[in-house]
Parts: C-alpha cells; sequence; structure tokens
C-alpha cells in the first residue's frame, strides 16, 4: 500500500495544475487582455442620436412659413429577424422582393445587430398598415424622424430644401453624421447653424435581443438635444404669393426690400416650383425633373440673373453727375432724337426738348444721360485722363452695392457685373477708349449686369437718399428677434442727400405723367423708373424699379419680365400692383390685376411678339 | 460510538464544512445577481430562481444534519441497494419521465423536477467504495478492472440513453479513484492519449496526423531500437493509434447528420450551432470585462442582460467573473482547490478503505465537474452542460452534492469509532 499512497501527490499535483493554467488563463482574459471589455461595451451599448427639431420659419407678421412633419423610417436590426412572410412584407411596404433582398443584404454588411435604416421616409398610409403588422417581422421597427413641410408653397428659391448629407461634408464638418440632414439651399443651408439646433446623444444599455434596459450609469454621459432657433422672416407670405401669381406663366423676378432697414420683403423668381417637392422620398425625383426642365426653375433669377439695368441706370448717372457737378436740376441737354454728338446715336423717343434733369428722368431721355456720362468721365479739369473718370465714375457706381456681392443672408448671390478699366484696356487698347467709346453705360447698356436684388437695393438707396442696408431675408433669429448686427450696419452711397431730390421728382414725375404711369395710385406717391433692358437674344426684357410712399418710403421694388418688351408693358403694371398690394393690401385696378395675372410671356420670340401685339 | 453520542456535530471536519458553506454562499450571491431585476428584489420571492435556490439551500443543510446524525456504518450498508435503487429510477425515468430541452431525465414533482442522473453520481462512489473495500480485492486484477468498469459504465450508458452526456462523462472521472487504489498509471496515461487522439482525429486532417504519429515513432525508433521489446510495443502503438483514427474518422463520417452535428459543437468545431461557439464567446467576453476587481455586485451587464446564456446554472462562473473580476474568480479557484486538497487529506487519514476511496470518488467528482465547468466558460474545455457543485442553481445538483459530500463528512467524523 505504500507505493500507493504517494499517489495522492499525483493526483494533488494534478488539482493543481489545472488551478494554476485556470487562473493563468483567467488572469489573461480578465487583466492582460482588453478586447473583451470592447466586446462588452458593443454588446451592451447602444449610441442613440437624438435629432432635435429644426427651427421652424415664419414671416413677418407671423404666419408660418416652414414646419417639420413626422415621417417613419423603417428601422432593421439583422440578427433579431425570423423567418417572415417575404411577400406580406414587401406588399405591405410597397417594394419588390428584389428590393427587399438587396436592402437586407445591406443593412447586414452594415452590421447585424445594430439598427440600420431599411426604408425611408414611409408614406402616412404604409407606416399605418405596417403598424399593425409589425409584431410579424420581427427585428424591424419604426423610428420618427421629421421632414420639412412649407405650409404656403410660396418662395421655393428663398426657403430652400434640405437633404442628406453628403459624404464631403460629412468628411469636412464631424458634426454630421450619415444620414444626418442638412439645409442644401436658401435659408435651409445659409441659416443651418441656427435652424439645425444641437443633437443629443443618449446611452444606452440593451440586453442580448437589443431591447432597452435603461440608460447608461444613469445618463450622466447623455446629451439632450436642443432645439433649432425659429426664425423670422422679413419676407411678407401675402406679398410674395401675389408677386409669384403676377408673375406665373413668365420668366422674370420681382424683388421688393423696406427701405428703412433692408428687409426683403418679397423675393419672387419665375418660373418657381413647389418646395414640397424638394422634400422626403420623392426629392431625387423630383429634383431631376426640375433639373432637366429648360424653363429652368431652378435658377434663383432674383440673385443670379444678370439683366443690364437699362434706362433705370440713368438715376445713378444722373445723381453721379450732380455729385460730380457736371449737371444740377436746372442743367439742360439737346436731344434730337438721339444723342447729337456721336451723330444721334443712342437713338431717343420724341419728346419735348432740351429738357431739365427731373424732366430727362421722367421721360427718359437718352441723350440727356449721354451728355451726363461725358462731362463726368471727361471732365479735364478734375481727371486727367478718361481711365481716371472712369474709375472715379465707378466707384460711385460700386458704393450703390452692385459689380461686387452684397453679402445678403441667401445663398448663390452673384456679384454682378461693372467693367473694370482693364476689361476696357483690354478690349480696346490701352488709351483706345474714351467717353463716346462707352457711351452705353450711360442708358445702363452695354457691358452691365445687374441682379434684380441689386437693382430693387439701388431703389433702396435712393429711396434713403443715400444709403442702404444690405438687403436680408432674416430678420429675426430665435429669441432675440433680432438679425445678424450686419444687418443693422447702414451703408453709405458716395451721394450726398441734397442730390436725391432732382431724380427722386423726375421719378414721381415717370410715374405721374411720364413713362410709368400705368403704375399711378391715388393717394400714394409712387416714384419709379422704366427700363427696356436691351438683349441680344431675343425680345427686350421689360424692367420697372420704384419706391413708395415718396416721403418715408416703405416698399422699394424691382421687377423684371424677360422679353416683356418696353417696361410699361409689364414690369410698370406689375410693380404698381405689388406696391399697392403692400400697402393697402387691395386693389384698385381689377382689369389691370387680371391682364397681369392671365397674361402669358413666354421666352420664345415669336410667341412674345404675339402677346405684346394683343395689347 | 460512545463518541457519537456526545452530539451530531462532534469530530466534524469544520474545515470542510466552512468550505461548503462558502461556497454555497457565493452561489446564491450571484444567482441572485445573475436573475436580479428591479420587480423582484425581496430574496425569498419564490417566483425567482434565487427564492428557490434558497429552499435547496436551506433544504440542503437539513439533509446534512440528516446525514451527521445518522450512523456511520449505515452508508457502506446502503451502498448496494441504493445504487440499484438509482439504476431502477435511471431506467424508469426514461419512460416515465418529463422530457426538458431535448433529454428525457427528470421526473417532474409540481412545481420541482428531480434528476435522478444526479444521485447516481454519489450511489456510484459509494458503490465503487464498497466494492473496492471488499478483502482480497486488487486492482491489478482483471476481474477487479472488469467488475469496477461494470460499476461505472452501467450508469454512463442509461444516463446516455436520458441524453445527459454531460453528466454522463462526469463518471470518467472515477478512472482518478482507481489509479489511487492500484490501476496502472498507464491507463490513467493511456486514457488521456486516447482522449486527446480522439479528438484530433476529429479536429486535424487524418493524413496530417498520420504523418506527425509515423514521425514521432520513427524519432522514438531511433532511440530505443537497442530493446527489442519497446520496439514491439512502439509497434503497437502505431498499430492502435492508426485505427483509432481511422476507426473515429469513419465512425464520424458514417453518423447520422444530427449526431455528427452534436460532436462537432462539442468540439467547437462549428461555431453557431445550438449556439454552442456563441455561447463560449459571449461568456469570455462577460468574464473578460471584469478585469481585475470587478464592476460590483449586480453591476454586471453581459450577465444580468442575457448576453451569456444558462447564466444561473452552467454558466455562473461568467457573473463572477464580471461582477467580482479577476479577484472574484481567483478566490473561487482556491477555494475550490483548497477544498479538494482538504479532501485529499481526510482520505488519506481514513482507517476504513471504504471511507477513504469513497474520499476519492468524491473529490474525482467534484474535481470534473469544477474542469469542465469553469473550462468551457474560459474556453479551455468543450461546452458540456454540467453545473458548477455548490454554485450554480438547481436542486437536484446542490442535493446531490450536499449528500455526497456530507456523507463523506459523516464518515471522517466516525472514523475512530471504525475498528473500535
Amino acid at each position: 500500500m505504500n507505493a500507493l499512497t504517494g499517489r495522492r501527490y499525483v493526483i494533488a499535483g494534478i488539482f493543481i495544475a489545472v488551478g494554476i493554467i485556470y487562473l493563468l488563463r483567467l488572469f489573461y482574459i480578465q487583466v492582460i487582455n482588453d478586447t473583451y471589455k470592447l466586446s462588452a461595451e458593443n454588446n451592451v451599448l447602444r449610441y442613440v442620436t437624438e435629432y432635435p427639431a429644426r427651427g421652424l420659419v415664419y414671416d413677418r407678421y407671423g404666419e408660418l412659413l416652414v414646419y417639420n412633419e413626422v415621417a417613419y423610417d423603417l428601422m432593421v436590426t439583422p440578427r433579431q429577424v425570423k423567418e417572415l412572410d417575404t411577400a406580406d412584407f414587401c406588399r405591405t411596404v410597397g417594394i419588390t422582393k428584389e428590393q427587399f433582398i438587396k436592402k437586407y443584404k445591406q443593412a447586414r454588411a452594415y452590421s447585424p445587430y445594430k439598427e440600420s435604416v431599411f426604408e425611408k421616409q414611409l408614406s402616412k398610409e404604409t407606416y399605418a398598415a405596417l403598424q399593425e403588422k409589425l409584431y410579424k417581422f420581427q427585428g424591424f421597427f419604426v423610428q420618427s424622424r421629421t421632414l420639412r413641410k412649407y405650409p404656403q408653397e410660396i418662395a421655393a428659391h428663398t426657403l430652400g430644401y434640405v437633404g442628406e448629407v453628403s459624404e464631403a461634408i460629412i468628411k469636412k464638418n464631424p458634426y454630421y453624421k450619415m444620414g444626418d440632414y442638412i439645409g442644401i439651399s436658401g435659408i435651409e443651408k445659409s441659416y443651418e447653424k441656427e435652424l439645425r439646433g444641437r443633437k443629443g446623444l443618449k446611452i444606452m444599455m440593451v440586453d442580448v435581443f437589443n431591447r432597452p434596459k435603461g440608460r447608461f450609469k444613469d445618463g450622466i454621459y447623455d446629451t439632450l438635444a436642443i432645439s433649432g432657433l425659429n426664425l423670422v422672416s422679413s419676407l411678407s407670405a401675402k406679398l410674395q404669393k401675389y408677386g409669384e401669381l403676377l408673375l406665373q406663366n413668365k420668366t422674370g423676378s420681382i424683388v421688393a426690400i423696406e427701405p428703412s432697414s433692408g428687409e426683403i420683403l418679397a423675393c419672387v423668381s419665375s418660373p418657381s416650383y413647389n418646395p414640397n417637392l424638394l422634400v422626403g422620398r420623392e426629392r431625387t425625383k423630383n429634383y431631376g425633373k426640375l433639373f432637366v426642365d429648360n424653363r429652368l426653375p431652378l435658377f434663383n433669377r432674383a440673385l443670379m440673373a444678370y439683366y443690364p439695368p437699362g434706362s433705370t441706370f440713368k438715376l445713378i448717372n444722373g445723381l453721379i453727375g450732380e455729385q460730380e457737378q457736371v449737371t444740377s436740376r436746372e442743367t439742360r441737354y439737346p436731344c434730337a432724337r438721339g444723342y447729337p454728338v456721336m451723330g444721334g446715336k443712342p437713338k431717343c423717343h420724341p419728346h419735348p426738348s432740351p429738357m431739365d434733369l427731373p424732366g430727362a428722368v421722367s421721360t427718359s431721355c437718352n441723350s440727356y444721360f449721354c451728355y451726363v456720362f461725358r462731362s463726368i468721365i471727361d471732365n479735364k479739369k478734375k481727371y486727367p485722363s478718361v481711365v481716371d473718370g472712369y474709375n472715379a465714375w465707378r466707384e460711385y457706381v460700386l458704393s450703390f452695392g452692385i459689380g461686387k456681392k452684397i453679402h445678403t443672408d441667401l445663398p448663390q448671390e452673384l456679384p454682378g457685373n461693372v467693367p473694370t478699366q482693364q476689361y476696357y484696356d483690354k478690349y480696346f487698347g490701352v488709351n483706345g477708349w474714351k467717353s463716346s467709346t462707352i457711351v452705353s453705360l450711360s442708358i445702363g447698356q452695354g457691358e452691365l449686369g445687374v441682379t434684380p436684388l441689386q437693382m430693387a437695393n439701388i431703389m433702396c438707396s435712393i429711396a434713403n437718399r443715400g444709403f442702404y442696408y444690405t438687403p436680408h431675408i432674416i430678420k429675426g433669429i430665435g429669441e432675440s428677434k433680432q438679425p445678424h448686427p450686419e444687418y443693422k450696419i447702414k451703408h453709405q452711397t458716395k451721394i450726398d442727400a441734397r442730390y436725391f431730390d432732382p431724380i427722386i421728382d423726375g421719378m414721381q414725375g415717370a410715374v405721374d405723367h411720364g413713362t410709368s404711369t400705368a403704375a399711378k395710385l391715388k393717394d400714394i406717391v409712387i416714384c419709379g423708373k422704366t427700363g427696356t433692358a436691351q438683349n441680344p437674344h431675343g425680345k427686350d426684357h421689360s424692367v420697372f424699379v420704384a419706391f413708395a410712399p415718396r416721403d418715408n418710403p416703405k416698399i422699394a421694388i424691382a421687377v423684371m419680365v424677360e422679353n416683356g418688351g418696353w417696361g410699361a408693358s409689364w414690369a410698370v403694371p406689375i410693380g404698381g400692383l405689388m406696391i399697392e398690394k403692400y400697402l393697402r393690401d387691395s386693389i384698385s385696378k381689377p382689369e389691370m390685376e387680371k391682364r397681369m395675372l392671365e397674361g402669358v410671356v413666354l421666352s420664345t420670340e415669336n410667341k412674345s411678339k404675339k402677346e405684346t401685339d394683343k395689347k | 460510538m460512545r463518541k457519537s453520542q456526545r452530539g451530531i456535530f462532534s469530530n466534524i471536519d469544520w474545515i470542510t464544512v466552512i468550505f461548503y458553506l462558502l461556497l454555497v454562499g457565493m452561489g446564491w450571491i450571484n444567482i441572485y445577481a445573475s436573475v436580479y431585476n428591479e420587480e423582484h428584489q425581496l430574496i425569498t420571492d419564490l417566483s425567482q430562481k434565487y427564492g428557490k435556490q434558497m429552499i435547496w439551500i436551506v433544504t440542503s443543510i437539513l439533509l446534512a444534519t440528516v446525514i451527521l446524525i445518522i450512523d456511520g456504518n449505515f452508508y457502506a450498508a446502503i451502498a448496494w441497494p441504493l445504487w440499484i435503487i438509482v439504476l431502477i429510477s435511471l431506467v424508469a425515468v426514461l419512460f416515465f419521465g418529463t422530457e426538458i430541452s431535448g433529454s428525457k431525465s427528470w421526473f417532474k414533482i409540481g412545481e420541482f423536477s428531480v434528476q435522478p442522473a444526479e444521485f447516481a453520481k454519489f450511489a456510484t462512489a459509494m458503490v465503487l467504495a464498497k466494492y473496492l473495500s471488499q478483502l482480497g480485492i486488487k486492482m491489478t486484477d482483471t476481474k477487479t478492472k472488469i467488475i469496477s468498469t461494470i460499476i461505472i459504465i452501467t450508469p454512463i450508458i442509461l444516463i446516455l440513453l436520458e441524453n445527459e452526456t454531460g453528466v454522463a462523462l462526469v463518471f470518467i472521472s472515477f478512472i482518478l479513484v482507481l489509479y489511487r487504489e492500484g490501476l496502472s498509471g498507464n491507463f490513467l496515461l493511456f486514457g488521456m492519449l486516447m482522449l486527446v487522439l480522439f479528438m484530433l482525429a476529429l479536429l486535424v486532417d487524418k493524413l496530417i496526423l498520420l504523418i506527425v504519429l509515423f514521425s514521432l515513432s520513427v524519432i522514438l525508433f531511433l532511440f530505443m531500437r537497442k530493446s527489442r521489446q519497446n520496439i514491439f510495443l512502439l509497434i503497437g502503438m502505431i498499430v492502435v493509434c492508426s485505427s483509432v483514427i481511422y476507426g473515429v474518422d469513419y465512425a464520424y463520417n458514417h453518423l447520422q447528420p444530427h449526431q455528427r452535428k452534436r460532436i462537432d459543437v462539442f468540439l467547437g468545431k462549428e461555431a453557431d450551432i445550438k449556439k454552442a461557439g456563441y455561447n463560449v464567446n459571449q461568456s469570455l467576453i462577460a468574464i473578460g470585462s471584469g478585469g481585475i476587481y470587478g464592476k460590483g455586485f449586480l453591476n454586471g451587464t453581459q450577465t444580468k442582460y442575457d448576453f451569456v446564456p444558462e447564466q444561473s446554472t452552467d454558466f455562473i462562473f461568467c457573473t463572477v467573473g464580471e461582477e467580482w473580476g479577476f479577484v472574484g474568480t481567483a478566490t473561487v479557484i482556491l477555494v475550490f482547490i483548497l477544498l479538494f486538497l482538504r479532501i485529499l487529506f481526510l482520505a488519506e487519514r481514513q482507517r476504513s478503505q471504504f471511507s477513504r476511496i469513497y474520499a476519492y470518488g468524491v473529490v474525482s467528482i467534484l474535481f470534473f465537474h469544477l474542469m469542465i465547468n469553469i473550462g468551457m466558460t474560459i474556453g479551455l474545455a468543450p461546452v458540456i452542460g454540467i453545473p458548477l457543485p455548490f454554485f450554480s442553481y438547481g436542486g437536484s445538483s446542490l442535493w446531490s452534492f450536499t449528500i455526497l459530500l456530507f456523507i463523506l463528512v459523516k464518515l471522517d467524523a466516525y472514523r475512530l469509532d471504525i475498528l473500535r
């Protein structure tokens, strides 16, 4: 037996050996190796993003322009998916079996145990039908997201739209994650930071079936979602809608601004589209349709289209002339149905001659302003060379906020064009040009390019007698009810206030008894100026700029109707209606309104000719 | 006899009892943690597992007291009849038992279920001790070997029929008892070799295995070419090994698909069949995430949120690992090993052979459970569903382990009265 009692040590040895092996193994997996700790967190922690409500947008009278509507995303957690009736599922959700297989594979590839979007933005009907059957489709659930909704169906270009962030943005800005929404154009883009709010993060613990089991560490690492700020737009929904109606079946733009603040009251670009088309699931499809439409409905003419300002530019030349002391209220220049200096070119229409400055404005005399322009630039006493004269003139022009971006709060704004000295040097050669070479600038033609927004802004400067506030579309951000501070800064033009009266007199005359009588209103003094912008590609554009009332102006407006012919034919009546609508909220000339609403101005030259011939 | 009259608790080995109470207590705390939820916090809530386990613990202690009261001679006397009764109930359960998750091994009595296979463990330990302690029995005799094998194999076969592979495997541990009683160490080695070969044959390509085997033989041959006897032995081993490899391969390929799958899972070859691979992975994550000091009582996320399956029974060790960390797991292993060494000490101080052999039976069974149960949770043993002694939730297993251990405590307390 003695030999065998030694065997107890063998057995004890086996026990101890196994004990030591297990202790070492435990030491390795519990103390040395960290991967299990990470796996444990992966198992149990779910980072749930809390999406804040995007800010709402109101018009200046408190009418809702943009709000959020709940949409339902169908989510899937592949590992929890049990056998299901695929045919029934596809029928309910409205997809094909192939799509189902594809989407399911995508979701599985993303992660078998984390949820991902299976089908975006179900319609309410689909959601209702699905909700009843959801218990049969294990692993699927519905998550609500918000979609933008535009109840007024107006101002599509201005309000813009939101869409999912692109990968380029995700790379640049870590705030955004796959599937987040971001403003892509309009206010949605320029006020993205204010509107989006701040996402919250909730760390949830889940069990093996991904069922929530409460907050991680009682939520001490959670952050709350903070709703986006509400914005008050300076737009008047009523005026905007009216402007869009007036421009229906026409191509063009209307911009109306409150001169005393720079607040944009209406910003119409026609043709437009229903902003609700660019929301949700249908967005890509609709965007494609709008994109290929040859009437360019996506193009925001109010901020992006360059037009020669035509005769409306005479106002600026008149003002510069006065400031430069080369003309004054009483100064008279001859007109021989054209500019005598250059053998009657540019031509002019018949009117009494010679006229003083207000008269020249009222009748829109071409010759007068050619003289003024020459006097400014060829002022040998003040400027040794034409170039110096031209640069001085150009500085004046730029001070009205054209030829450069004025930095409004809408994206896509373009600077317009006021040719530089270098441009002419290159085109005509150094010393190869003088005032007569570029005389078309005096009547707003030639290389000049101005956007409708800039034209309206010029009106603001004149209405204010010498200054403007940068036009802006948002007058109140969040609780502060204040716009961005830069929109409270007064921009002075280089024209002294006292020089404005002769020009304004002329503008009043134009409406009272001159070229713009169609805009005339009882009891409201409107100051306006027509323009007929020469268009090398087809029929001239019809232009009208105005502000009203003369004293303490409430609205400045620029109307542009492409291929509309004379200013008086379309732009003036439309401008008059807009002013009356804004100031009085009623229309005193229903026949004119009817004619404007029903009028069709197509951009093809023949058709537009027919239209104007009818009158 | 006089001594036992002094009271049932005299001469008791308190160290063993304290280890027992320690393990049962730690087990209950971890069962509480693993099934804890806020709605049922009362520790005596009978709808919850910890409430039921509380009943099992109380009854187990009563059972232990009864065992200590009963005369020390009684156990050796009832060994055979008890074994027969257990065998009969093992057969009966095949006909009258309730099937629970694929195993027909439970008698359902009201709310509670009893598994006769659990009781076969100590009954067999007792019978083996009874048989081997008879005068004139020598382990080296072929007859002894055969009868011992029959004693061990009979319950194995019945339990296998019930589809309780895990419990059946426990009986293999009796080889340690036979070894202590004189079985050649070669059997131990040979047994281990066959086990390793069996697993390798299923896991590794048989051609590679044969090449390795052959190269090893060549090396061995070069060492011992002088001894003719050894060369014969070597050749014999090669033949046996090769036939085992081929035999296993052949058998494996001619199994029913579901049986083959079961073997694959057993070997961890197929990860997700019956979620066996998943279980081990989750178990490792739970234990590994515990770190040195653990996440704290009731703070285990992996176990609490059901990532680990069977967490109150077979995978209870995960809760220890996650909530108490390495400190906890090391403590548990240490307490077990110390208990085993204590039992070995008790075994060797017995005067009666029956007591000694029985003690070895007890420690073998406990050790096998510990090795397989903890081994599977840390990925060192195949996933075989057997409980961790004293720890895991379950009445049958706690009762059976308590009876197993306290018969030994009684026998030890009674040792001085023997041969008086």
